[in-house]
């Protein structure tokens, strides 16, 4: 056991933040306990100054006082216990079981996992299907990447994640395959959603749902995905599963931070977002991958919003210069209808080449995919050619393309939330649009 | 010892006090498990130290060990092939110890001390000696001879010197008897500090281009042996593929890439490739030539500033063997942002963006560590250093760009447009430029064609006519354009289709020759002329582009370098007949 010492003398309170006067021995990170009436809250140290320690309170610092409230520090870091147990429940921000259901009992692991070393990663392969087609026919998603969805508000990724929770599957049925999907900062009325679709799938099995309520602490959502992860890791590299990781929304964590970072006064960074938002994301984000020597997998799609629908905001611009692509969602394509508004030109899956193909797909796959691309990227050009000088300006062969990429978007984009398409059918269905080419 | 006691931790910059007359950019051992860390300011007893691990756990009290000496890479044989940390520790190494994370506080040796090398010494003793001769040489692998240098800060007679024979690292082979009469021990392996610049004898004027096998830099906006470069880019507009793909085909001696808070997938994927890919020129895995630092996104944040001071030191180190070297760092935008971060925790007064007032001198200092040099052993050595520039939202304006502009000769300026239309490498033909096309066009004119220089000119003009008529065409359509305009429209295309788009997954695309870069270039401007006097003459464009000319030379692009100069002869005789006999329109 670790010895821990109690303190009653907080000597300030701003914000999510406690300062804690009088202290010796406390360790940076450390997890302190603050006792409120009968209720314990729990903080992380963030910073020392001599005798003087800087607490970040995770569960909202209302009730506690100065000079009355104790602090208990326990030596050790914010650590989870993790079993295979943890499948099939709902855990909240900080990995308690809030499902009504006995607590999570096993080894427990340190949230911050530790980061893995570059020559024992594996460099990510083989796919993942959602069974969404534009996703799996043109921005595959590889086992081990990690791939965000950059939405907007208003925009239905709530719908696109939870299809891809539902239907996400490996090709090769003996592998043991795991979701867990956090959510960060949602309404109740969108947990709901979740819990009756969760169900509905009748995929409890194989999922863990960590749930992070709107009205629950912000500050609790700077450890939730981190516990998501280390979730993930235990099952990933202790018992073999490959794990697909889902965060939504990863714009609520970054607010949280910069929360934490005002509280500091700190200077801020690009639009009071702290300058060490790249790093810190990069925390969290590299915890995908596949490390030497262990079968199974991490990969994550974390979900975004794009304030104003602007992909050069800090929070999209940080994430894309750490993952491993992007897939980005269109008003336009929304307002047009279409389900799932992917923007195809602006999406990306850097390892699609890795993991299609051959072995992995079908043989014509990539084929298909840069067939399909370049021929919706003349369609759209032409299109916007003729909305500016007139469609009779066009070519017949031009108009064509116009014709596929309306095409593409009704036939190939489009698809119903409860349809899905095997890997098989996107790319005959890609195939056959094509056909209009011809 | 000389120790004193943490009075502050703050993530990773931690304050000490009592530390008895601490040096600056000394090194420290920090707590309990020593982690490395290394002092950055000093005011009165106080001394602001960064750690170079993750500084969980820190705790005021806990003692900090100064070590006497500045933060140093350890030079000598076996560094080569080797992937290390910031700090110098291979990673391989790092595993075996702590397994496949990373953990705070693990020691290695920097070299193996263990490993035997086959020394052949190239000296007699009695003689003089001076720093940064050589005096001897291993072969470190089947590709690169390891020249044994004396460390540049010694220099008096040699006493002795061993025989040829299998040494370690550490065994002293030779001795030094200095003018104050102190003999000092040489061993294979030297230390040296990676802030401080090696000394070289002069700067030479650089003249020979660094080959990239990419045409658009090799051809259109060439970098020279010693030479620095930037590449700005918003992300995914294709930094780490062009980069990587230099450092696999440069034609550089020894190869350097530091990656510098990035991903760890692209790190594991370039060991791979490194390890499996060989180099064309000497037939051996491109491993053998290359060092890589690998300092992810998610490892701590101070070490990326070690980083790259420590790829530079290596790098420096092959030069003063007289080899051509190129250090690749992708990318240094996450090095000033350690900076600022380190800035901002040391609570100095921020500048633009909240980047230390010092930022434009420490991307000076890092970037005049290049050049082509004469060595302190007489030979000519060179070292190119090449840095991806990551700019918030693709934002050009930025401090960090800005002053690495200011500071290197060539810029690759990427353009996310031309990524999104998935024309790679998305170097942006109008934006971008280099200060060397003058060095290197004797090299042009000897090595390839004396028709660089003007064939250049040539194309790059009609790129920048394109520009001009496509601002036309989006106000009023292209029903404005005379047939002459829509012809130099059709040869741009051409040129960017051809000539600068170039596939870096496709082996038969990625490394294009200087000599089938030029021969491209040839039936391209060939294919100007012959269009351009076709159209002065009525002859009918669109006659002309029905003959799919542009597709022919589309061709070239993926045969090896033999069969494309063969067809450029061929398809350069069928573009003058094919167009020749088009008849004539007479005006109405
Ligand atoms: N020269 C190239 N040839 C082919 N594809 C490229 C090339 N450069 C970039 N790409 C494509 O663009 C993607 C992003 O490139 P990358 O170099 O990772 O961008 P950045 O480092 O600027 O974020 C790659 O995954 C690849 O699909
Ligand atoms: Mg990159």
């Amino acid at each position: 056991m670790t010895q821990s010492m109690r303190y009653k003398s907080i000597s300030s309170i701003n914000g999510p933040l406690i300062v804690v006067s009088n202290v010796q021995g406390v360790k940076l990170n450390e997890l302190v306990e603050i006792e409120v009436g009968e209720e314990t809250k729990i903080g992380q140290v963030i910073e020392l100054q001599g005798n003087v320690a800087i607490i970040q309170v995770l569960q909202g610092t209302a009730g506690i006082s100065v000079g009355q409230s104790y602090v208990r520090f326990t030596g050790d870091t914010l650590k989870i216990p993790v079993s295979e147990e943890v499948i099939g429940r709902t855990l909240n921000g900080l990995g308690k079981a809030i499902d009504g259901g006995p607590e999570v009992v096993g080894e427990k692991f340190d949230v911050n996992g530790a980061p893995i070393n570059p020559v024992m990663r594996l460099p990510p392969k083989d796919f993942i299907q959602t069974g969404i087609s534009v996703i799996d026919g043109l921005m595959s998603v590889i086992r081990g990447q990690k791939l965000p969805i950059f939405s907007g508000y208003g925009l239905p990724h709530n719908l696109i994640v939870s299809q891809i929770v539902r239907q996400a599957k490996l090709l090769r049925k003996q592998e043991s395959f795991a979701v867990v999907f956090s959510a960060l900062g949602i309404s109740n009325e969108e947990a709901d959603f979740f819990r009756v679709e969760l169900e509905r799938a009748n995929i409890l099995d194989r999922t863990v749902f960590i749930l992070n309520l709107q009205s629950d602490s912000t500050i609790e959502r700077i450890v939730a995905p981190r516990v998501a992860l280390t979730v993930a890791e235990y099952l990933a590299f202790e018992k073999d599963y490959h794990v697909l990781v889902i965060t939504s929304d990863m714009s609520n964590y970054c607010e949280a931070l910069r929360e934490v970072s005002l509280a500091r006064n700190e200077i801020p960074g690009r639009r009071g977002y702290p300058g060490y938002m790249y790093s810190d994301l990069a925390t969290i984000y590299e915890r995908a991958g596949i490390v030497s020597g262990k079968k199974g997998s991490i990969t994550q799609i974390p979900v975004l919003s794009m304030p104003d629908d602007d992909i050069t905001h800090p929070i999209p611009d940080l994430t894309g210069y750490i993952t491993e692509g992007q897939i980005v969602l269109s008003r336009s394509l929304h307002l047009s209808g279409i389900y799932p508004p992917v923007n195809v030109l602006a999406s990306l899956s850097r390892l699609m080449k890795d993991g299609i193909g051959k072995g992995y797909t079908r043989e014509d796959h990539f084929e298909i995919y840069a067939r399909l691309f370049s021929a919706y990227a003349e369609g759209l050009r032409n299109k916007e050619l003729s909305s500016i000088l007139g469609e009779e300006t066009l070519t017949l062969e031009e108009r064509q393309y116009v014709k596929f990429a309306e095409a593409f978007e009704k036939k190939f984009i489009n698809q119903g939330v409860d349809e899905e398409r095997s890997i098989d059918e996107t790319l005959d269905l890609g195939l056959e649009v094509l056909s209009i080419l011809k | 010892m000389r120790e004193g006691r943490i009075t502050r931790v703050s993530g990773f910059v931690v304050v000490a006090e009592g530390i008895p007359f601490p040096m600056m950019n000394e090194v420290v051992l920090v707590g309990e498990a020593g982690l490395i860390g290394e002092i950055n300011k000093i005011s009165g007893s106080k001394v602001s130290i960064q750690v170079y691990e993750e500084t969980t756990g820190l705790k005021c009290g806990d003692k900090v060990v100064a070590l006497g000496r500045l933060l140093s890479a350890e030079l000598g044989p076996g560094v080569l092939s080797q992937v290390y940390d910031g700090l110098q520790r291979p990673l391989s190494e790092i595993a075996e110890l702590a397994g496949s994370f990373v953990r705070a506080g693990v020691k290695s040796k920097r070299l193996d001390h263990e490993k035997k090398w086959h020394f052949v010494p190239v000296k007699e003793p009695p003689s003089k000696v001076y720093g940064g001769e050589i005096i001897g040489r291993v072969m470190e692998n089947e590709l690169i001879e390891h020249r044994i240098l004396i460390p540049p800060n010694v220099k008096g007679s040699l006493v002795s010197l061993v025989n040829e024979g299998d040494y370690t690292v550490v065994d002293t082979i030779a001795k030094v008897k200095a003018t104050t009469g102190e003999e000092i021990e040489v061993r294979m392996a030297h230390e040296w500090p990676v802030k401080v610049p090696r000394p070289f004898v002069e700067k030479l004027n650089p003249d020979e281009p660094l080959i990239t096998g990419i045409r658009v830099i090799d051809f259109m906006f060439p970098i020279v042996k010693g030479g620095t470069s930037a590449m700005p880019g918003p992300f995914g507009s294709g930094k780490t593929v062009t980069l990587q793909q230099i450092s696999k085909q440069t034609d550089a001696d020894v190869v350097i890439y530091v990656g510098c808070g990035e991903r760890g997938n692209e790190m594991a994927d370039l060991l791979e490739k490194y390890k499996t890919l060989t180099d064309f020129r000497s037939g051996r895995p491109l491993v053998e030539r290359s060092v890589i630092i690998a300092n992810t996104s998610n490892m701590p944040v101070a070490a990326r500033e070690s980083s790259i001071f420590l790829g530079v030191t290596i790098a420096e180190y092959f030069r003063d063997m007289g080899y051509n070297v190129a250090l690749i760092a992708d990318s240094t935008s996450r090095w000033a942002e350690a900076l600022r971060e380190l800035s901002s925790r040391m609570e100095e007064l921020p500048g633009e963006e909240g980047f230390p007032a010092y930022l434009a001198s420490r991307l000076q200092g890092f970037y005049s560590r290049a050049g082509k040099v004469k060595t302190l052993s007489g030979k000519i050595g060179s070292l190119a250093i090449m840095g991806a520039v990551s700019p918030p939202g693709g934002d050009f304006s930025e401090p960090v760009t800005q002053k690495t502009i200011q500071t290197v000769k060539v810029f690759w300026g990427l353009d996310p447009d031309l990524a999104y239309k998935r024309h790679f490498p998305a170097i942006n033909w109008l934006q971008s430029y280099s200060l060397y096309v003058e060095n290197v066009s004797v090299w042009w004119e000897l090595n390839v064609s004396e028709r660089w220089r003007i064939l250049r000119e040539n194309l790059l003009s009609v790129l920048k006519e394109e520009d001009e008529l496509m601002q036309i065409v989006r106000l009023i359509g292209s029903g404005a354009l005379s047939e002459r305009e829509r012809a130099i429209l059709e040869i741009a295309r051409v040129i960017r289709e051809v000539l600068l788009k170039q596939n870096a997954l496709d082996i038969n695309e990625a490394y294009s020759d200087p000599k089938k870069t030029l021969a491209i270039a040839e039936v391209i401007d060939y294919y100007r002329e012959q269009l351009l006097e076709a159209v002065s003459n009525n002859v009918s464009l669109e006659k002309i582009l029905s003959l799919n000319l542009g597709r022919e030379i589309e061709k070239l692009k993926t045969l090896p370098l033999d069969k494309c100069l063969e067809e450029s002869f061929k398809l350069k005789e069928k573009i003058v007949v094919e167009v020749s006999t088009l008849p004539s329109l007479v005006k109405a």
